[in-house]
């Protein structure tokens, strides 16, 4: 789960991770509000899950109410990568000496946690080359090596002290909080040599949601992605206009990329899981048809343990009770393929023997609708 | 150099052995849906499945198979040294660090779901216990003919010389499937799991087979997210490994920051990027199909060199 800055924000400020003061508003005369205790010059920054959020143009500064008014409401409407807002941040502006680099992240190499940070704040770390990585041992960040790395930085004086201190904090909240990644960009050297979280990216580990209560309230899914939960699929929104459904993550993803060789353009991913039945691909089937664009479904089933004549008679059964009405193309490897054929003869079902078929005819069926 | 774990002499063992091919494995959560399930499938195709554990079970046997409250029952009963792992996720810490506490040196975690703090705790323990995790979120492991350790259909896969080692479950079955039909059996598939951190990850597992003389190939099916592909291009490299070996990955036309069905399978910038997985196999001389179905083809060509 990808937490947005504020809620990032409020997680550091119970790890005693300074923050600038704040309020998160809905509506402008929330901002005004806000703005007003704060008093200017304010930044409004628009709570996203996106990443790029300063090119994209979603924070702005203001130093009058006159000039918050209307890029507040600009930014409340303004849609950023098919993402809108979930409310404005209304942040004061601190003064810094100097911008870094911070975050920990899951080292996936190395199955460990790692620190990296930087001297250079606020660009994009990948872009960065004077980096210090330093990998933590599984109980936390020890002040030694945090000292360690803030004289790498260059840091001096009680900055080495506050750098080690902010650390350990945030290594505390990624231990605690199970999250996969905590990154501060940029974090700010204030006057007095203190340190000071200007944004928060932080992202907790979703399969450790059990143990977090606490985070619940920060979790917002979508219906459609709440019923895919129920019933244990991956779901994946895209754009396009061809629905693909399919057992095992892996196997829909490379269904996908040969959609898209193809021409073809994938509406959806959803990944039933290893265990397919045919109330699985019935419930599958009910999931896609809450999905707008869609114009075709192709599903992609290995079998082996999974008959084939009853995931035909699921997608029968589908179509009787009418929770589809766009044509279905499949391939379904496995046994009594034969009698799944025979079984949606006559419907807007089709069976193929290979992938590849299955694949040849949606795209080929969806370019016609579109013409 | 010291040799590799090897993985056949655990799952089979050795000519001479009394149990040659017939190695105990214990199941974890063996009353379980799904665990029983499998034990079955895994039973008929040859698995010497000698024990299962379930609290609370004890004294009771599925399927002639006696069910024992604890790991150390199940291990002294039996001797085995193999486990697969059924139990539902927020178990698998516990259930994981018992087995390993009991002399278990193979454990296969099926179970997806698994916090990575768990995981990264398990592999710990394990390497303090000198044992091996596969998984978690895996098929787990088969030799084809012989025995598997998993929930993989018996059907895609026959014994031959090549080696499939995969992030993927089902996917792990259409190459299998896919290479069988092409007539290049398999002597071993192993899937490392979809989550951000494998028990063993792809280049520990294609150590476990880079030094046996009977295989032939390797085909690697990977997947976007991490860089554990990339990794083992260069590894590939630095070992001047030379027999012929292809890979496939999944995921070139998945968007970025979204995650892809596994827990690992998402691209961050251009971490994780299938472009970047492609670049560094073509370095490493690997060539990567663009579809499961070119496979057989690229491999034929590199057998032929």
């Amino acid at each position: 789960m990808r937490l947005l800055e504020y809620q990032g924000k409020e997680l550091f400020d119970q790890y005693g991770i300074r923050i600038p003061r704040a309020y998160l508003a809905y509506n402008t005369d929330e901002g005004k509000e806000a703005a007003a205790r704060l008093g200017y010059p304010v930044v409004l920054k628009s709570q996203l899950t996106v990443g790029g959020r300063g090119k994209a143009g979603a924070i702005l500064k203001c130093k009058t109410e006159f000039e918050m008014v209307p890029k507040f409401d600009e930014l409340i409407h303004k849609e950023i990568k098919g993402e809108l807002p979930r409310g404005i941040l209304v942040e004061e502006i601190v003064d810094l000496k100097k911008e870094l680099y911070m975050s920990l992240f899951l080292n996936r190499s190395k199955r460990c946690y790692s620190l990296i940070s930087s001297a250079e704040g606020g660009v994009e770390i990948e872009n960065v080359e004077n980096k210090i990585i330093i990998d933590i041992p599984i109980n936390g960040l020890s002040s030694q090596i945090a000292e360690d790395a803030a004289r790498k930085l260059g840091l001096t004086g009680n900055t080495i002290v506050a750098f080690t201190d902010f650390t350990m904090k945030l290594s505390n909240l990624v231990n605690e909080k199970e999250a996969e990644l905590a990154e501060i960009n940029p974090t700010g050297i204030l006057g007095d040599g203190s340190l000071i979280a200007l944004d928060a990216k932080v992202i907790i580990d979703d399969n450790a949601m059990f143990r977090h209560p606490e985070l619940k309230k920060y979790e917002q899914i979508s219906e459609l992605q709440a019923q895919a939960e129920k019933s244990g699929f991956s779901l994946v929104e895209l754009d396009g206009d061809i629905a693909i459904i399919g057992n095992g993550a892996g196997l829909v993803m490379s269904t996908l990329d040969m959609v898209s060789d193809t021409g073809g353009r994938a509406g959806s991913f959803l990944d039933f899981g290893g265990r397919a039945t045919t109330e699985t691909i019935y419930e599958a089937l009910k999931v896609i048809s809450k999905i707008k664009r869609i114009d075709a479904i192709l599903v992609n089933l290995f079998g082996g343990i999974v008959k084939t004549n009853l995931v035909a008679q699921a997608i029968l059964e589908a179509y009787k009770n009418k929770i589809i009405d766009v044509p279905l193309f499949a391939r379904i490897s496995g046994a009594e393929s034969e009698k799944a054929k025979e079984i949606l003869k006559g419907s807007q079902a089709k069976l193929y023997d290979t992938v590849d078929e299955a694949i040849h005819a949606v795209v080929k069926e969806v370019s016609k609708e579109r013409n | 150099m010291t040799k590799d774990f090897d993985i056949f002499d655990i799952l089979i063992g050795k000519e001479n052995d009394k149990d040659y091919k017939k190695k105990s494995v214990i199941i974890q959560g063996i009353t379980g849906s799904y665990g029983s399930t499998h034990t079955r499938l895994m039973k008929a195709y040859g698995t010497n499945i000698v024990a299962g554990v379930t609290p609370g079970k004890e004294g009771q046997n599925f399927e002639g198979i006696p069910v024992y409250n604890s790991v150390a029952k199940a291990v002294k009963a039996s001797g085995a040294r193999i486990s697969g792992v059924f139990v539902p996720a927020n178990f698998f810490l516990d259930a994981a660090k018992e087995a390993l506490d009991n002399g278990i040196k193979l454990l296969v975690a099926i179970p997806e779901h698994i916090p990575i703090k768990d995981s990264i705790r398990v592999l710990e323990y394990a390497q303090m216990q000198g044992a091996k995790i596969i998984g978690p979120n895996t098929p787990g492991v088969i030799v084809p003919e012989i025995m598997k350790v998993g929930i993989m259909p018996a059907q895609p896969f026959k014994a031959g010389n090549t080696v499939v080692l995969s992030r993927s479950g089902t996917l792990m079955y259409e190459v299998s499937y896919i290479l069988t039909r092409a007539g290049y059996g398999q002597k071993l598939c192993l899937g490392i799991g979809g989550d951000p951190i494998n028990g063993t990850n792809l280049i520990e597992a294609f150590n476990m087979v880079r030094y046996r003389q009977d295989i032939e190939s390797i085909v690697i099916v990977g997947e976007i997210g991490g860089d554990s592909e990339e990794q083992l291009a260069d590894y590939l490299i630095k070992t001047k490994f030379f027999k012929p070996a292809v890979a496939y990955i999944a995921g070139r036309s998945a968007p970025k920051e979204k995650r892809m069905g596994h827990a690992g399978a998402i691209i961050y910038g251009n971490y994780g990027s299938a472009e970047s997985k492609v670049t560094n196999f073509a370095k490493a001389d690997v060539p990567v199909a663009k579809r499961p179905s070119d496979i057989p083809e690229l491999l034929a060509e590199k057998l032929r060199k």
